[in-house]
């Protein structure tokens, strides 16, 4: 399936190459390069190239372009897939998936692709059993082994492989046992130019980090499932519980894992024009104007909370691009700094936290290029957010509940709410 | 010592004041390459050949360095070759790299590892079984083919399913690196996908994929158990699975999508209601019915739409696309849509794949339409993707909620996805007829925008409306023409005189000055330009020759000595064509009908209209190009082949046993059936008892199941069939003589499972067989009885949802139809895991399902063992302390005697008799069927009527459970 994998840095190098089957020569990149020269940006590169004799399939991923070459026909989704199965790996092992990263622990790189494909196909991609055969550089443990000519890699073949639970080792032990759930929800938006809401999406996940000891059985509910339209699980739970009953029972993996994906459903699958469920929990007013003739333009931003139930709204940053004839901006904020970049036309404004006593505002002029014409698109605002102690779609969970092990655990839930895409059109 | 000298050499050399790790790389890289001085390669041979593994590995880690790095590292081969068989687990692996990355350039020197590798094959160890076969595997050496071959049989057959696993991957090397092994390789894949194992059914349908993609028929008899594995196989195996599953469907079963053909649930039970055999007769064509095995496809995919892997659910979604009845395809468009929430290349995947969809099934995606909305911050080429889906999804209904997203996007500062844009409401006004003159106007407006690309696009776009509609638009034409001066993009340009030459003769004033116009510039046109002048003046020569011919003439003039031949050519064919004189043919008198002919108007259509040639999912389909490897999706075939090929045979090798319940019989007589110690029966029984033991007493129960002959029954042969997987290892470091035989005891009693009154007429009963089961060794045997104590026939009997959800069992094949008082015996397996938790399952026929419960008793987990006297007491001596229960009881009258007490407990407990010369002392043998943990049992006959019963095993609950029935069964009467 995957014959090789080029890493690429932005500038264009290869910094890493990986074969599974017979070497392919790393010039097979250069119909990758020619792609990358077309692209107008980064992301415009094509994820699927075809070439006389191989098929390159990339993602791009912190900069970095994974490039896994392909000699025939296999589901393209397959690869990519796969291919940020790899990026997570990384990053889970090495803090950041950067260039130097990867560099600086090229050996266990090259361990971890060698356990994660056999003749390209995946072997081993459950981070629990990657962390049983090799062991994450730590600090400590690098010096040890400096010292001590000791390896990152275990001796044993990884308990959970060959059990009906592949996802766990047998043998956990800790002396606190804890469970902790984050609930994340994530608010996908598009706002017209009269402040009515075009579309409006939630998503949201549960990640947990569970330490437990033996092998628990656990069972999570919550007080309004109906809520949740569309989910999709690690592969611990089982689905049939679910369907029957609508609670999360599961045996978890050792440590951190994403237990559960889900949409919320909004107006989509309702008629055209429906009203939207899903509270919006900022609002922007906004008043951009270019005037033909003239060579000033005004700007005029100013943030709200809406339907937060009382939660501060923080780390709340705004950008936009604004339009190609802008030559400068020179805008007064009322908190929080504020930059344009002249080359890019990227305007951001880091806000910071919302007080609604006091509105954050951003105003004053655009200066436009002198005798060029009045812009006609407006640019789009774009807002990110965080929300403390509250998912917007009100999903609450009832309990958790252990099996299977004799110890009281420690438990822990939290919510939070942050802007996905959060577009505001002006 | 050596490697500080070589650091300390290295960073002289280098010199920069960069981190340490970094320096010597660099440095050991500008050696390399310069190959001058002092080699690195010669330090790291040195460090290799070193007595310290520090060193070793140290040098290793630099080689893997230079590899990752793509530099050329093979001088190094002899020297890392010697560490082949080395202690340390970590050098061992980045050996290994080392040698599967070199071996082929090195073929001579390689093959001096491979005797490591053929000894690690027969380690105890599973773990280095699997390693050494990957990494004999991997080596493409062509003369270790037939060790390859080898290695791979043997393995194929290992009792580790995790070697196995590594097996069926070691195929597809060995078969890219020697394809005449195919004929010998199917024969492994063969063997192999019979495998239970969900770890190797992934793995195998992969080899299967690369070697044999044709040969469907090994498919049919591991149709059924794949399906049922698929939800517990590993995600990556999903998708092979999944897919192939999608093309074997397509050659079996017949087309869903049969007109007017409306599957919907009450149909299909009004269709079994009125079964009947006139309405048979009475139409001529068969009213479609899906087969089971279809059903069951599309049943065991669905629950994976919600797998996180989105592989696995786009290859869900395809199979739902190709193989499910229209109406059900729409059970994954939730799925999909929300893997538009993943990465970019998700995303584009994605979006290709629902484009294509939407061509033809727009309501599917319809009320998501807004999930398709364009944000500025997407990639250009999803912009176009969603772009692409919003137009194919455009009807009366929504279009205009479309267009007015569609003027936010005409703004937008990428140019090109503006210009797209342009040509989506030229696709929404020519499908759309209500709002064709909406989009003309709208598209008109855009002529007087500021951007070049926007105006251009729209004059292309407007021409090709225009030639749909060429009615009552010279207003269009008109102002247009005003426009011209302005617009400079050639393809614009050339547009707008096309227009204005074909409908001339509906501006008729405005058309000779453009041309005039033209004849001032045509030098300085483009050579589209130029064509189209050429074609304008061409045309207004023939409908308006007197305000033109002198234009006309000069334009003709100045194309002759054009630099371009293509312009030279046209003016020489058009002045032949259109300007009369002696030698102009035959051809000059249709001049006119030639030039001025009635043009069909171009389509506007989708460029996604026909991908639908290539299975959705493939690279094919997001190429638009047939990938190398590619496997045609077949048609559906018009006749359904034999679906008996699927049927696995269910082998009941006891059917003397089974209580009858047949017809005469009304299935509420247990009376009889408690009676099971009947003589006749009893003599039955004995008698097949016996016959058993005679046969097989020294072999393990491979004898006893290969009578049976079923094309299954190989996987019994193997020496790990009774044994499960991980503890495999364990059992067989015993001797032989501790394995498990098959000496059943006839005794069997029948259980209700479900009353014929609360059955709707289906009662079911059910009884131990005793027998090891054949599917999964790990499995108790169960045989039901199905009788239908009503009047009507039932139909489609199977096998529903099961609960605990984490209880394993084997389905029985569905039986298809039941007729009044006939009754039938299927065989199911349930795994219960040593215990004796109920298994809860429904029972289901077309019309109802059951909610049934088995609970067995702990004497029917086990399965007899047969050990020597001397055996038992060792193992026994094993089992002492915690793993011992024993309670002392006064027998009943009658069960003093040997033979009685025998079967007494051989009733309660599937256990083997060992052969003792005591008269006093019974010993009996089994093991636990789920986990194969011993069990043993001792009868001490003390004085009078006093007895000590003795357990042990290390399955403690177990032991004292069945202690307690023991106790009863010999105390009681």
């Amino acid at each position: 399936m995957i014959h090789s994998l080029f890493l690429v840095n932005s500038s264009g190098d290869i910094f890493l190459e990986k074969h599974w089957k017979s070497v392919v020569s790393r010039s097979v990149c250069d119909y990758f390069f020619e792609a990358q020269e077309r692209a107008t940006e980064p992301e415009n590169v094509p994820p699927v190239i075809p070439t006389p004799h191989h098929y390159l399939i990339s993602v791009l991923r912190h900069r970095i372009y994974f490039v896994a070459v392909i000699q025939s026909e296999v589901p393209p989704l397959f690869v990519i897939e796969f291919l940020h199965r790899v990026v997570d790996t990384f990053q889970d092992y090495f803090g950041v998936c950067t260039e130097a990263a990867i560099k600086d622990n090229v050996v266990v790189v090259y361990e971890l692709l060698e356990e994660m494909l056999d003749n390209g196909f995946p072997l081993a991609t459950e981070s629990n059993i990657l962390k049983e055969l090799i062991k994450p550089p730590t600090i400590l443990r690098t010096m040890v082994n400096t010292i001590t000519g000791s390896t990152n890699v275990g001796e044993q073949l990884p308990t959970g492989q060959l059990s009906v639970v592949p996802w766990r080792r047998t043998g956990v032990k800790y002396t606190n046992n804890e469970a902790y759930f984050d609930v994340v929800e994530e608010i996908d938006v598009i706002i017209d130019k009269s402040g009515s809401t075009i579309t409006a999406e939630i998503q949201g996940v549960i990640d947990a980090c569970v330490k437990l000891t033996g092998m628990p059985d656990l069972t999570l509910s919550f007080m309004n499932p109906r809520l949740l339209d569309d989910v999709s699980f690690h592969p611990c739970v089982r689905f049939k519980r679910w369907e029957a009953e609508r609670i999360l029972s599961f045996i978890p993996p050792d440590g951190n894992f994403r237990l559960l994906s889900y949409h919320v459903s909004s107006q989509n699958g309702y008629p055209v024009g429906y009203r939207s469920l899903v509270a919006i929990p900022v609002y922007v007013k906004h008043n951009i104007t270019f005037r033909e003739g003239s060579s000033q333009g005004r700007f005029d931003l100013t943030l709200g909370p809406k339907q937060t139930m009382g939660k501060g709204v923080e780390a709340v940053l705004v950008s936009s691009q604004l339009p190609r004839g802008v030559l400068n901006a020179n805008l007064s904020a009322s908190q929080g700094t504020y930059t344009f970049d002249p080359v890019t036309k990227m305007l951001t404004w880091d806000v910071g936290k919302i007080n609604p006593q006091k509105l954050p505002s951003l105003k004053g002029s655009m200066s436009l290029q002198a005798g060029a014409s009045k812009p006609d698109e407006n640019p789009s605002i774009n807002i990110q957010f965080k929300i403390q102690q509250m998912a917007i779609s009100g999903l609450k969970v009832n309990r958790l509940d252990m099996y299977g092990e004799k110890y009281k655990p420690f438990k822990g839930i939290k919510y939070m709410t942050k802007a996905g895409k959060f577009q505001v059109r002006t | 010592g050596v490697s500080g000298s070589l650091q300390h050499e290295l960073c002289s050399a280098d010199g920069s004041a960069a981190r340490q790790g970094d320096e010597r790389e660099e440095g050991l890289r500008e050696t390399a390459m310069y190959g001058c001085g002092f080699s690195a390669n010669d330090e790291l041979k040195e460090m290799l050949e070193s007595n310290k593994e520090s060193l070793k590995l140290e040098a290793m880690k630099r080689i893997i360095g230079l590899i990752a790095k793509g530099k050329n590292a093979s001088e190094l081969f002899p020297a890392v070759v010697k560490n082949v068989a080395n202690k340390n687990i970590e050098l061992k692996k980045l050996v290994y790299v080392y040698l599967v990355r070199y071996a082929e350039e090195q073929q001579d020197l390689a093959l001096l590892s491979i005797s490591t590798f053929q000894r690690a094959l027969k380690d105890p160890n599973q773990l280095i079984r699997a390693s050494a076969l990957r990494v004999l595997s991997s080596i493409r050496v062509p003369i270790i083919v037939p060790i390859m071959m080898l290695a791979i049989k043997e393995s194929a057959s290992d009792m580790s399913p995790y070697v196995r696993k590594t097996s069926a991957h070691a195929i597809q090397k060995l078969y890219s690196l020697d394809p005449e092994q195919r004929e010998h390789l199917i024969e492994v894949i063969e063997k192999l996908l019979k495998d239970k194992s969900t770890l190797v059914a992934g793995s195998v349908v992969m080899a299967f994929e690369e070697v044999c993609p044709d040969r469907i028929d090994l498919i049919h008899k591991n149709y059924r158990k794949l399906c049922n594995l698929l939800v517990d196989v590993e995600e990556w195996g999903q998708v092979v699975i999944i897919s192939m599953l999608t093309r074997y469907a397509r050659t079996q079963f017949t087309s869903p999508w049969q007109e007017g053909v409306s599957f919907d649930e009450n149909n299909e039970k009004a269709f079994y209601d009125s079964d009947s055999e006139e309405k048979r007769d009475e139409t001529e064509t068969k009213p479609y019915m899906m087969d089971p095995d279809h059903r069951l496809l599309l049943r065991n995919t669905k629950p994976l739409l919600q797998s996180r892997n989105t592989a696995v659910v786009m290859a869900v979604a395809q199979l739902y696309w190709h193989l499910a009845p229209t109406h059900e395809v729409s059970a994954v468009t939730k799925s999909l849509v929300r893997l538009l929430r993943s990465h970019r290349e998700v995303q584009y995947v994605v979006l290709q794949n629902i484009a294509t969809m939407s061509i033809q099934r727009k309501g599917m995606f319809e009320p998501y339409m807004k999930s398709f909305y364009v944000r500025s911050t997407d990639p250009t080429h999803i912009k176009t993707l969603k772009l692409e889906i919003l137009t194919n999804l455009a009807n009366e209904a929504n279009i205009s909620t479309i267009l007015r997203e569609f003027q936010t996007y005409v703004k937008s500062q990428d140019k090109a996805f503006a210009a797209a844009t342009i040509q989506a409401i030229g696709r929404c006004a020519t499908n759309i007829s209500e709002v064709t003159d909406t989009c003309l106007n709208g598209l008109v407006l855009l002529l007087s925008n500021r951007d070049e690309t926007v105006v251009a696009e729209s004059v292309v776009v407007i021409k090709k409306l225009l030639q749909t509609q060429p009615t009552q638009h010279s207003e269009i034409i008109k102002h247009m023409a005003k426009l011209f001066d302005k617009i400079t993009v050639a393809m614009a340009r050339a547009s707008i005189l096309w227009l204005i030459g074909e409908y001339c003769e509906r501006v008729p004033k405005i058309a000779p000055d453009v041309l005039r116009k033209m004849a001032k510039s045509f030098t300085s046109e483009e050579d589209i330009v130029k064509l189209q002048i050429v074609n304008l003046a061409a045309k207004l020569y023939l409908t308006n020759s007197k305000q033109t011919k002198l234009l006309t003439q000069y334009i003709l003039n100045l194309g002759k000595y054009d630099q371009n031949y293509d312009i030279r050519d046209r003016t020489r064919f058009i002045r032949q064509l259109i300007v009369p004189n002696e030698k102009s043919g035959a051809l000059s008198k249709y001049a006119r009908r030639i030039l001025l002919a009635p043009k069909p108007a171009p389509l506007l259509q989708s460029a996604f209209k026909d991908r639908d040639r290539y299975q959705l999912g493939t690279l094919s389909h997001s190429l638009n190009l047939k990938a190398s490897g590619y496997q045609e999706l077949s048609d559906w075939p018009a006749v359904a082949p034999d679906q008996s090929v699927r049927n696995v045979e269910v082998i009941e090798p006891v059917n003397e046993w089974v209580p009858t319940v047949g017809k005469s019989k009304p299935a509420k007589s247990a009376k009889s059936e408690d009676k099971f110690y009947s003589d006749s029966e009893g003599e039955q029984v004995d008698r097949k008892g016996s016959k058993n033991s005679s046969s097989s007493s020294n072999d393990s129960s491979s004898s006893s199941s290969s009578s049976s002959s079923s094309s299954s029954s190989e996987a019994v042969s193997e020496p790990l069939a009774l044994t499960p997987g991980p503890e495999a290892g364990f059992m067989t470091s015993h001797p032989s003589s501790l394995q498990v035989t098959v000496q059943p005891f006839g005794p069997v009693k029948s259980h209700e499972l479900l009353h014929h009154m609360s059955g709707k007429g289906l009662s079911a009963r059910y009884h131990f067989p005793r027998q090891p089961f054949l599917y999964q060794p790990s499995m108790v045997q169960l045989q039901i009885t199905l009788t239908n104590a009503s009047d009507q026939p039932l139909e489609g009997i199977h096998l529903g949802e099961h609960s605990p959800a984490s209880l394993t069992l084997h389905r029985f094949s569905p039986v298809e139809r039941l007729e009044p008082q006939a009754s039938v015996t299927v065989s199911m397996g349930i795994d219960f895991n040593d215990s004796t938790q109920a298994a809860n399952f429904q029972l289901c026929t077309k019309e109802a399902e059951f909610s049934v419960s088995i609970q067995p008793a702990v004497g029917e987990l086990l399965l007899p063992a047969s050990l020597t006297q001397a055996d038992f007491e060792k193992e026994q001596g094993k089992l002492l302390g915690m793993n011992e229960t024993s309670a002392t009881i006064t027998m009943a009258e009658g069960h003093c005697s040997s033979a009685v007490l025998n079967k007494q407990v051989r009733s309660m407990a599937n256990l083997g008799e060992v052969i003792t010369g005591h008269n006093n002392t019974h010993r009996f043998a089994g093991r636990t069927v789920s986990s194969g943990a011993l069990v043993l049992v001792t009868v001490e006959k003390r004085e009078a009527a006093d007895a000590t019963i003795t357990v042990n095993t290390d399955k403690s609950v177990m032991a004292s459970m069945l202690l307690r029935d023991l106790k009863q069964a010999l105390a009681s009467a």
